[in-house]
């Protein structure tokens, strides 16, 4: 163990009650083949961050039979485990006995890893380039003539072809595809500059010209494949740690044939009419009937109930519910591309809206931008031409116009903001998707949150523990470490004070509680109605008449409450102050979306709606032209996650709701709505400010380059300045102290969090 | 300016040699975990088979 594993601060400090550890035929599904034997299974492990979490983890799986090599990635948070056999070691679960908990994740193909190492070497050799030809021009700044300025022009021209080849190439390539569909981006301005500026300046070195501009269109690549990559680092960060989030949705399940054989089948094989086991504790893989046995199901992440709910012999279950206390025999009615889940994904495909039409803001800037530029090079070639008839001044003029406009700092504007941004978000547990995202969040008017799972935690709170006798609290708590029941969780958390009677035969029945056995009489921790058989109190009381009994006679009772996010009121309140309509949708009962409501200071809200009336309700809200602000966590949110203008998700949201979601947020305190907010309206700010510098340098420039006085050497200092003045203005925003810290004292905010009373 | 001749490529293939390291850097994987080579220079290693 060491000194950080268990329960220690991290980016990604998750509830893990809810989590399973993974079969090991899931793990086998997940793991790819190295040719022979080898395998290869890549697990993500949130919790490494020290160079003691990476020997303990290696020392210990390294140790395990079959291991041959493994390898911890402290910046992917992923241990790399190469196995030889048929049978999968038992990395997981040693895993675990270190205090370390292991997720598997989609197997991806390698292609982003190719983007990036493109972008680095792009930059690698752009900044070669630039820094030897930097290096021919200042002699020729600072005198060099006749001979040996050919002589350096000629060499920086032979430096210049690689770089334009290799590095120019991303950029002739995105030109080049957003020409051929008719449209317009910041990459053709800069193609067409860069590619003009070496013509002309060959034409010059051919013709022993004075003025050659090598060294401007290679700098200019170099400056702005920096921007290019941060950006693209940036988003792969946050890639990487959403998929590193365990996994929800079910990869296999085991199938009963009919001969009593077992084997286990991946998900896309399953097909209605197979029989399926499902053991207590792992999620329904597809939509079906029960045929043997019963047990509760946590239904939160699809219907948005908190409490669970009990099933037994001939009820339907959905897709994507977990199964929690009994084991199942589940007859599948439809494939899983027919179940709940795929429903809900089509429904998200469908509702597909705002976001498809939204042009960035760059996109928008260069539609304007690279015509203005293109028509003032051509008519101060016209102008040239007509006042002097000298065509090749005319054509160097309004190339040095082309030079002078291409757009560094234009280019880099916008995304060194969104970088800096983004690490400013991340530094708070806020993944960011892409820069579009914060785009949309700055410009929103109202935000729509699902109750259960994004308001509240989803998860019950004991409430009364202080009015229970501490030993018969110590008892219950024993007892329900055996259940995975949330209640049973919400009790376990209580365990440790000693002296208790040992337990002996402890048994769960599934849908009503925990029986077992301890000094000659026998205790119940369960429903009202099981558990205190010998109680004449009939009819279960509101709260769910969760009871401890000892031979029949109830000793204890328990009360829950689904607990609210901590910091939820006060980003709420935040939200308010900032402009934002706050609205609440959810799939529970409207008594308790009013509680929850009135708690929460919460206006208005629609209960008991359906996945398809959430997105009915988004789409209406756009119509009347609001831009909408979704935050959700279940399966039966994720079609209005991707109706919204843009979208919020907590980590403990469902697969396809954090895949379809515009951010993550890592951490329990829904403050990071606000300050995600926050953070984006202040980065649309620098944005407009950086946008705003640009033009005024273009402003500037431009006149001295129609004039025909702009030299190489002005041209390279008027551009350097310009892109430090925005990547500098950019850099103010790693200071920044959102309102959010501002306002709520740290150490106390958790005070706000207030409770109320779960629907039974 | 003779001198040209010869410290043009002494200095072109310096900087070549810096990018070729570069590029071999990235392509051999050094940079696929920095904050993880920068935390195991702290492990001490504690098999010595040559000992």
């Amino acid at each position: 163990m060491s000194c950080c594993a268990p329960g220690a601060e991290t980016a990604l400090d998750l509830e893990s009650s809810i989590s399973v550890l993974p079969s090991s035929q899931e793990v086998r599904l997940a793991s790819r083949s190295l040719g022979g034997d080898l395998h290869q299974t890549d697990l993500s492990v949130p919790t490494v961050h020290c160079a003691a979490c990476i020997q303990s983890i290696e020392r210990a799986l390294g140790k395990l039979d079959r291991v041959e090599g493994v390898r911890v990635n402290l910046s992917t948070k992923r241990v790399a485990i190469r196995w030889r056999g048929n049978e999968v070691p038992p990395f997981v679960a040693a895993l675990g006995r270190l205090g370390y908990e292991a997720h598997l994740f989609e197997p991806e193909t390698g292609e982003k890893d190719k983007t990036l190492s493109e972008l680095i070497r792009a930059v690698g050799v752009a900044g070669f380039a630039a820094g030897n030809i930097m290096l021919l021009s200042m002699s020729v700044w600072s005198g060099a003539e006749g001979a040996t300025r050919d002589l350096f022009h000629w060499v920086s021209a032979l430096i210049a072809i690689p770089a334009l080849a290799f590095a120019g190439g991303i950029y002739f390539r995105s030109a080049w595809n957003a020409l051929r569909h008719g449209r317009m981006n910041m990459d053709v301005p800069i193609a067409v500059g860069v590619s003009l500026a070496y013509a002309m300046s060959l034409y010059e070195t051919i013709n022993h010209g004075d003025h050659a501009y090598f060294d401007a269109s290679v700098s200019l690549l170099f400056f702005l494949l920096i921007g290019r990559t941060l950006d693209h680092v940036m988003r792969e960060r946050a890639r990487t740690a959403v998929n590193g989030l365990s996994r929800l949705a079910a990869r296999g399940a085991i199938v009963l044939r009919d001969d009593g054989t077992r084997d286990y089948r991946p998900v896309g094989e399953i097909e209605p009419g197979m029989q399926l086991l499902i053991a207590a504790g792992e999620r329904i893989p597809v939509d079906g009937k029960v045929i043997r046995g019963s047990s509760d199901l946590d239904c939160s992440l699809v219907s948005g109930e908190s409490t669970p709910r009990t099933v037994a012999t001939g009820e339907t279950v959905q897709a994507g519910t977990h199964n929690l206390t009994g084991p199942l025999t589940v007859e599948a009615t439809a494939a899983a591309k027919d179940s709940f889940l795929a429903e809900m994904v089509r429904l998200m495909e469908a509702a597909e809206g705002g976001r498809a039409h939204y042009r960035r803001i760059a996109d928008r800037v260069s539609a304007l931008y690279a015509p203005v530029v293109h028509l003032t090079a051509f008519l101060s070639f016209l102008g040239w031409m007509a006042a002097t008839g000298d065509w090749h001044r005319a054509v160097t003029n309004a190339i040095a116009v082309l030079i002078i406009t291409c757009p560094c700092a234009l280019g880099l504007a916008v995304p060194i903001v969104q970088v800096v941004a983004a690490k400013r978000l991340f530094e708070s547990g806020v993944m960011v998707k892409d820069g579009s995202a914060m785009e949309r969040l700055a410009a929103i008017d109202t935000a729509v949150f699902d109750k259960t799972g994004t308001l509240t935690l989803g998860q019950p709170r004991l409430v009364n523990a202080s009015s229970v006798d501490p030993a018969m609290l110590a008892i219950a708590a024993e007892m329900a470490a055996h259940s995975r029941h949330p209640h049973s969780n919400a009790i376990a958390t209580f365990a440790g004070f000693a002296g208790q009677p040992k337990l002996e035969a402890v048994s769960e029945h599934p849908g009503f509680g925990i029986e077992a056995t301890a000094r000659g009489s026998t205790w119940r921790l369960g429903r009202r109605g099981w558990a205190g058989w010998k109680a004449r109190t009939g009819g279960e009381s509101r709260y769910g008449g969760t009871v401890l009994t000892k031979d029949g006679i109830i000793v204890a009772s328990f009360v829950f409450k689904d607990a609210l996010r901590p910091d939820a009121r006060a980003a709420i309140e935040q939200l308010n102050n900032a402009r934002v309509s706050v609205e609440m949708l959810s799939g529970d009962t409207g008594a308790a979306c009013g509680e929850v409501a009135t708690t929460l200071g919460i206006h208005h809200f629609v209960p008991a709606l359906l996945p398809s009336g959430k997105v009915k309700y988004i789409e209406s809200l756009a119509k009347d032209g609001h831009k909408v602000l979704m935050v959700g966590d279940g399966l039966n949110d994720t079609p209005a996650l991707g109706a919204a203008h843009v979208s919020i998700a907590p980590a403990t949201a469902a697969d396809v709701g954090r895949k379809a979601a515009d951010f993550v947020f890592l951490h329990e305190s829904l403050s990071a709505v606000s300050l995600a907010l926050d953070v984006s309206r202040k980065a649309g700010q620098l944005i407009r400010q950086n946008i705003a510098i640009a033009i005024v340098y273009n402003a500037i420039a431009v006149p001295i380059a129609i004039l025909g006085q702009v030299t190489p050497l002005i041209a390279a200092i008027a551009m350097s300045a310009s892109s430090l003045l925005v990547i500098g203005n950019a850099s103010r925003l790693q200071g920044f102290v959102p309102d959010v810290t501002r306002r709520t004292a740290p150490p106390d905010s958790r005070s706000h969090t207030g409770t109320l009373t779960q629907p039974s | 300016m003779t001198i040209l001749v010869y410290l043009i490529p002494v200095a072109l293939l310096l900087g070549g040699l810096g990018l070729s390291g570069f590029l071999w850097a990235l392509r051999s994987g050094q940079y696929e975990d920095l904050d993880g080579a920068a935390e195991r220079i702290l492990i001490d290693r504690d098999e010595r088979p040559e000992r």
